[in-house]
């Protein structure tokens, strides 16, 4: 095995259920030690991927290789390297924490005692009680301590805290950073640009089942040419032309709603409502926001993120 | 080793901590057998036959011995009253004759040729004579021969199966369903381990399953083993193994409960017919009878009855034991070439 070789690399996926493309001419490079965010709607084709990916899916096309190896012929290898934590997985609720984590232990060779990954993923006070009575956040965290149980390099997480209160998504963002802090490398798919944003180093965000864009969050964003989105409606039709000389405007988008990004929306906003007011028009709502990855998928798709 | 201890201890401490399954399991045995027990423990021996003495005819002396058989009820009747009641069945039997005794009967009936026979022999007794071929009565109802010592190993069969195949056909169904099986293959888990893990619970639970039977039968009805346990450690070890392999097998592809439980009752419910569990196979036709034999149940029910009532030994047994390791070996190999984690 190749000490430096990419952790993940995909080229070319393909696969289909039936009539339904999941996954197209998909390209995917993951080096050691960072963290990637597949960022797209339901149906994007974020679960296929990384089920691809785990070998726990045959593409129709397209080669896979982790950490150098491909799945073929190295599975028990690569299986006591990979921590994998599947998107509707139904830990046995009658097993309590401190079974439920043994189990998964002993089927790896090496990795943390049973204690450790329980006081890990904090569930010390919990270690006797049923899965059954766990809330959502610690059945997750419970099923991040089973990812963790045989030391992985690589850790998979499909929508690890889709459904959770803010304060569960919090530790379980705080359990991703420990464990890239100890060098190792994450894939996981979300839904939600804010945990896109905190976690990923670098993301690709996928829309019907390819990449439309890939790149450091940061950069995404910068992009769209401001730090700024300013939306609003009014009573005129404005022409692009028109807010294209408005000052600090760098992008004008009037598919949806009517946007404009800026650098600057203290010179920006003034001349809009000069513009608006020259026009004989009057403005309706204005809202202005920090542009986030949800705006990158709005300029790309023309949809947006969270109602796609 | 120690991940198929814990797969076996994952496999029983979610069956044990279900109640429902439980009672399934080890309560519903025991209320069948208990069930089937009274039903068939006191055959009542048959009331004493109705019989009519006809009144003014030769029969009258002999009202008193025949009273004193204590096998037929004599009543006296006149000759209308008699014919009367024969025709409806109220009385099997008519004694009359103005000269020499007569027995007024119809012989297409069971109870009225019995109750001609019961009467000829009182009569003669009360007449003090004397059987050409002494013999001597034992009719009691030994321990042994009874229905419920036949039916017992039946059950303990039956049990057997229907556990066996329920227990790790829900079992295997559910955890997929709940994509747990794509859990486990997520890890470096031998799927070898994972089905030996479900047969080696499966063989834990009889120790729980099975006595409980055998010492009910034992304490409620005398039902006792004739063979060596030992014997029949072995067989119903076998037994389970194979019911554990023919459950693998149902359940190797079904996603869902219901098409498990069709699957299962296809497989089960013609055992439960054909292979011996209430009434002997035998008296189903001669041509069907080496299809009977070779059903896995019909095997097992076969070896327990022989070492059960028979006291046979193992060796005697060898073509029911060769029967159910084929089923075994074909059912494990076909089980592990479908079965579907995800």
């Amino acid at each position: 095995m190749s000490e430096t070789a990419p952790a993940v690399l995909c080229r070319g996926l393909h696969k289909r259920f039936g009539e339904t493309v999941a996954v197209k001419s998909l390209d995917l490079e993951i080096r050691r030690g960072e963290c990637y965010g597949l960022l797209g709607p339901n149906g994007a084709g974020k679960t296929t991927t990384i089920e691809i990916l785990e070998g726990l899916q045959k593409p129709d096309a397209g080669t896979v290789e982790i950490l150098g190896l491909p799945w073929k012929g190295n599975e028990d290898e690569l299986r006591g390297r990979l921590g994998i934590q599947l998107q509707e997985t139904e830990l046995p609720d009658k097993l309590t924490v401190e079974e439920t984590v043994r189990l998964f232990r002993s089927v790896y060779s090496s990795g943390p005692t049973v204690d450790e990954l329980i006081d890990h993923v904090l569930l010390a006070e919990k270690r006797s009680d049923h899965v059954k009575v766990l809330s959502g956040g610690q059945r997750q965290r419970l099923s991040l301590a089973c990812a963790l149980a045989g030391k992985p390099d690589i850790l998979f997480l499909d929508e690890p805290t889709t459904g959770l209160d803010p304060q569960s998504r919090r530790h379980i963002w705080d359990l991703c950073r420990d464990f890239r802090a100890g060098g190792g490398t994450i894939l996981l798919t979300t839904h939600f640009m804010d945990e896109a944003e905190k976690l990923a180093d670098r993301l690709a965000i996928m829309d019907h089942g390819s990449v439309l864009v890939e790149g450091r969050p940061a950069d995404l964003v910068a992009s769209l040419g401001g730090d700024h989105v300013v939306e609003f409606q009014s009573t005129v039709t404005l022409l692009e032309e028109e807010l294209r000389r408005i000052p600090a405007v760098t992008r004008v988008d009037l598919t949806s709603s009517n946007r404009v990004a800026t650098r600057e929306p203290h010179r920006t906003i003034p001349a809009l409502f000069q513009l608006i007011e020259q026009r004989e028009g009057e403005l309706t709502a204005l809202n202005t926001h920090h542009t986030t990855l949800d705006d990158v998928f709005l300029a790309l798709t023309g949809r947006q993120l969270r109602d796609a | 080793m120690s991940a198929i201890r814990e797969l076996v201890l994952m496999r029983m401490r979610t069956f044990i901590r279900e109640p429902e399954a439980l009672f399934w399991t080890f309560g519903f045995p025991i209320l069948l057998t208990i069930g089937l027990g009274l039903a068939f423990r006191e055959e009542a021996v048959p009331p004493a036959t109705p019989i009519g003495i006809q009144t003014g005819s030769v029969a009258e002396q002999h009202f008193g011995a025949i009273q004193a058989s204590g096998d037929l009820e004599a009543v006296r009747v006149d000759g209308e009253e008699g014919e009367r009641a024969l025709r409806t069945g109220d009385l099997a039997l008519v004694l009359a004759g103005s000269d020499s005794l007569v027995f007024r009967y119809d012989p297409a009936r069971p109870e009225s040729r019995e109750a001609r026979l019961l009467a000829d022999r009182a009569v003669q007794a009360g007449a003090g004579g004397t059987r050409p071929v002494g013999i001597v009565e034992d009719a009691e109802r030994r321990a042994g021969s009874r229905y419920v010592d036949w039916l017992i190993p039946g059950l303990i069969g039956l049990n057997l199966m229907s556990t066996g195949m329920w227990a790790i056909g829900f079992g295997i169904v559910f955890m997929r369903q709940k994509k747990q099986l794509k859990r486990l293959i997520a890890t470096p888990m031998k799927r070898s381990d994972f089905l030996l893990a479900q047969i080696l619970a499966r063989m834990a639970f009889l120790l729980l399953e099975v006595p409980p039977i055998m010492l009910f039968a034992w304490l409620a009805f005398d039902v006792d083993v004739a063979g060596s346990m030992l014997s029949l450690l072995i067989v119903i070890l076998l037994g389970a193994f194979t019911f554990a392999g023919l459950g693998l097998l149902a359940s190797s592809r079904a996603t869902t409960i219901e098409g498990v439980s069709g699957i299962n009752n296809v497989i089960m419910l013609p055992m439960f017919v054909l292979s011996g569990v209430f009434f002997s196979a035998n008296r189903f036709p001669d041509a069907i009878q080496p299809v009977i034999k070779a059903l896995p149940l019909t095997a097992l029910n076969d070896a327990l009855r022989g070492i059960y009532n028979e006291g046979a030994g193992i060796t005697s047994l060898i073509p029911e034991i060769a029967i159910l390791l084929v089923w075994t070996g074909l059912a494990f190999l076909l089980a592990v070439r479908l079965f579907r984690w995800q």
